[in-house]
């Protein structure tokens, strides 16, 4: 820079040859920290991953046999995978759905003109900086059978007991009510900026048009923070398919920790992936071979979301 | 441009900064001559006050305790012994698991090597031969508690059902058999109107296998499941149980078990000795509520630990020179007396010293006694490699009939199933 200021004294050709090297190398060496432990601690477990999961590798032995797909074959053709599989999407869709709309209307409220807003906006992220574990271990007790906090509020109001861990459908709410309260107010804070960018002239015109509150949160707002609707629905899909420490803390422990209940009834992917990686036999291979079919899964659940959030936009 | 040397300058500093931690680290409790030896468990075993003790004597030696879950600290134990990497000095492996790891010897200091080669008649026989590798070279562990079995019930719960209350008396009440046992808890049931008579049927299951001469493996390590015929009766006399409604449908070191204790929601509960100690802990006002008679079905072992030496340990010497230390009978008996775990050193078996303990949480019980009798009276049964995971796989089966999801005849043929890809 300062020697095109000065204009005077020309650079010897090793300067410029310097100058252009910087101005074309530069970059990549800013950038390069990310990708080279990215490449270690990203790509190349991925691809070992995929190494291992073509082997019959079990952690308590030195010998690993290569078996192909044999892995991915097993896997498909067990009962309890495609369980865990439909859990983890009835799960996920408990999850998301509902507390997506609650985040939409919580950023929505957020925007207006309130006392002590600050405080609000950063109440939103309180449950978020709670640790998964402190999270998973009180709702547990909260929904416990003998002595939960839920159950005695449904007995007081007449309602009967529910063994919220027994059941499919009350074991999938339970644990969704979990990921719910610790994303909610974090989504929520995300919609929040969105909103803020989206200019006022626009609500003035609904407003003059008639539109309600509501339907110009649905109207005008939503189409207008589309991208940023496409980025939760896709980061908390991506979260959902991972489910692993509330069912598994959600058991109590034990041999039910592993198997997601007694009856697999909240068995996760993540949950029968630790069950055949972590547990007896140590099947690190057949593990790998789950990890990378969860990793198949969540793309293409990821693109069938963004397709359909795409829908949406076109349709309004 | 002057801000450029203030950056680079905290650069380096951040990067010493992180070595000189990494490096503090790793020399971590070398220094100034000490040696601390890193204690692997779970639960509280009552090593406390020995660290101390042994800490007197031997004042180069420190001590750290890490308590995992039961069944995340085995876990942990086999990642770290596959990994060669990350076990503490000292481990702790309950007889569930011990066959597992007698199976690769050389991943442990061989105790033998060690000095342990002469202690052989210290031990109840079973109790050394569990940690014995298959061809019998090597000695993996030492042992620590075992587990004879008793039956802990509630005096006020029994009163209130009309059945008798002392010791004796309900000892004899199912002296017969485990099925006196059930027709107990039908005449509990019927007295009280429903309440339940005992915690958990994987409990009671696992008790009845537990005395029979053959387990769930025979000695060639195949699993007999199906063709035990011990195990048939087993499972039916528990679902019997279960149809009655007689278990509270409490799963084992749940929060919900632990409630259980401290609400007094059941009447009896399984009691190997280190059982005593749950329940104090577990219900600290029901104080002289509970009593303990015999269990139904002759004796049998439920539990109980050894040390073992991961091989990846580097203080060898010191560490084994304690665990001889600490499982010798005097230490032992100090531990029985602070938690309930029972010695596996049959000396102390005519020492008045055990023999004379009771306890007054349990209504002054003869603990001592009644744990002697119950701890000299076990047959050994071979405990197979996966011998933990396959009766946590039948009483999730068991779970499944409790919780009402299955019928008996579905949750038997998903057991045997589960059991065949082991």
């Amino acid at each position: 820079m300062t020697v095109t200021a000065k204009g005077a004294a020309r650079p010897s050709p090793a300067g410029l040859w310097r100058y252009r090297l910087d101005l074309k190398a530069s970059p990549y060496l800013y950038i390069a920290p990310f990708f080279a432990l990215f490449a270690v601690f990203g790509l190349f477990p991925l691809a070992f991953t995929a190494w291992v999961s073509t082997h019959e590798w079990s952690l308590l032995s030195d010998e690993h046999v290569f078996v192909g797909l044999g892995n991915y074959q097993a896997l498909l053709t067990d009962p309890y995978f495609w369980n865990a599989l439909a859990n983890t999407i009835s799960i996920l869709l408990l999850a998301t759905v509902p507390q997506l709309f609650a985040a939409l209307l919580l950023a929505h409220l957020l925007t207006m003109r309130l006392r002590g807003q600050t405080f609000w906006r950063m109440g939103m992220l309180l449950p978020n900086v709670a640790s998964v574990v402190a999270v998973a271990v009180i709702f547990s007790q909260l929904f416990g059978r003998d002595f939960g906090l839920v159950n005695w509020v449904l007995e007081s109001l007449g309602a009967g007991r529910i063994d919220w861990q027994a059941g499919t459908a009350s074991s999938h709410i339970a644990i969704a009510v979990m990921v719910a309260w610790k994303w909610t107010g974090y989504n929520a804070l995300i919609y929040l900026a969105a909103m803020q960018a989206v200019p006022k002239e626009v609500y003035e015109a609904a407003h003059l048009d008639g539109a309600s509150r509501l339907q110009q949160l649905f109207q005008v707002t939503v189409p207008m923070i589309r991208p940023t609707v496409v980025f939760t629905v896709i980061v908390s899909t991506i979260y959902g398919l991972q489910i692993f420490a509330e069912p598994q803390l959600f058991a109590g422990g034990g041999a039910n920790g592993v198997t997601g209940g007694a009856s697999r009834q909240f068995q996760t992917l993540t949950l029968y992936l630790y069950e055949h990686g972590f547990n007896r036999g140590f099947q690190f291979g057949y593990a790998s071979a789950v990890a990378w079919t969860m990793f198949a899964v969540i793309v293409l659940v990821a693109l069938l979301n963004y397709v359909f959030i795409r829908r949406i936009r076109s349709a309004s | 441009m002057t801000r450029r040397p203030t950056r680079a300058a905290m650069a380096v500093a951040a990067a010493a900064a992180l070595v000189a931690a990494g490096t503090a680290a790793c020399s971590g409790g070398d220094d100034d001559g000490k040696i601390t030896l890193s204690v692997g468990l779970f639960g509280d075993f009552g090593f406390g006050p020995l660290y101390e003790e042994y800490s007197e004597l031997h004042p180069e030696i420190e001590f750290e305790e890490r308590i995992a879950e039961f069944a995340d600290h085995h876990t942990n134990l086999t990642t770290h012994l596959a990994t060669g990497s990350g076990a503490a000095d000292i481990e702790a492996v309950e007889v569930g698991y011990i066959s597992q790891y007698t199976a690769q010897p050389d991943r442990f200091h061989d105790l033998l090597d060690l000095g342990a080669g002469d202690l052989e008649g210290q031990w109840l026989d079973w109790k050394w031969q569990q940690a014995l590798s298959a061809d019998g070279e090597s000695l993996i562990g030492l042992g620590t508690d075992v587990g004879g079995m008793a039956m802990c019930y509630r005096r006020d719960l029994f009163e209130a059902a009309g059945l008798p209350v002392e010791r004796d008396e309900v000892s004899a009440l199912w002296a017969g058999s485990w099925d006196d046992y059930v027709a107990v808890g039908h005449q509990y049931s019927e007295a009280t109107g429903g309440d339940y008579f005992f915690e958990s049927s994987g409990n009671m299951f696992r008790a009845m296998v537990e005395q029979a001469e053959q387990g769930v493996y025979d000695r060639e390590d195949n699993l007999v499941v199906e063709s035990n015929p011990a195990i048939g009766e087993a499972w039916d006399l528990t679902v019997e149980a279960i149809e009655a409604g007689m278990s509270n449908r409490l799963q084992a070191w749940t929060p919900e078990w632990n409630a259980g204790f401290s609400e007094g929601t059941f009447a009896t509960i399984i009691c190997p000795a280190w059982m005593t100690s749950y329940i104090e802990t577990n219900a600290p006002d029901a104080a002289g509520l509970w009593d303990i008679a015999t269990v139904p079905g002759g004796a049998g072992n439920m539990g109980g630990s050894h040390l073992v030496l991961p091989a990846q340990g580097e203080h060898a010497e010191e560490a084994y020179e304690f665990l001889e230390w600490l499982t010798a009978p005097e230490q032992q008996l100090k531990v029985f007396e602070s938690t309930g775990n029972f010695p596996s050193t049959p000396e102390l078996y005519e020492d008045p010293a055990l023999t004379d303990m009771s306890k007054a949480y349990f209504n002054d019980a003869p603990v001592g006694q009644i744990f002697t009798d119950a701890a000299q009276a076990v047959e050994p049964q071979y405990q197979g490699p996966l011998q933990g995971d396959v009766l946590a796989t039948i009483g999730q089966g068991l779970g499944r009939i409790e919780d009402g999801s299955q019928s008996a005849e579905e949750a038997w043929s998903q057991v045997v199933g589960d059991l065949e890809s082991f």
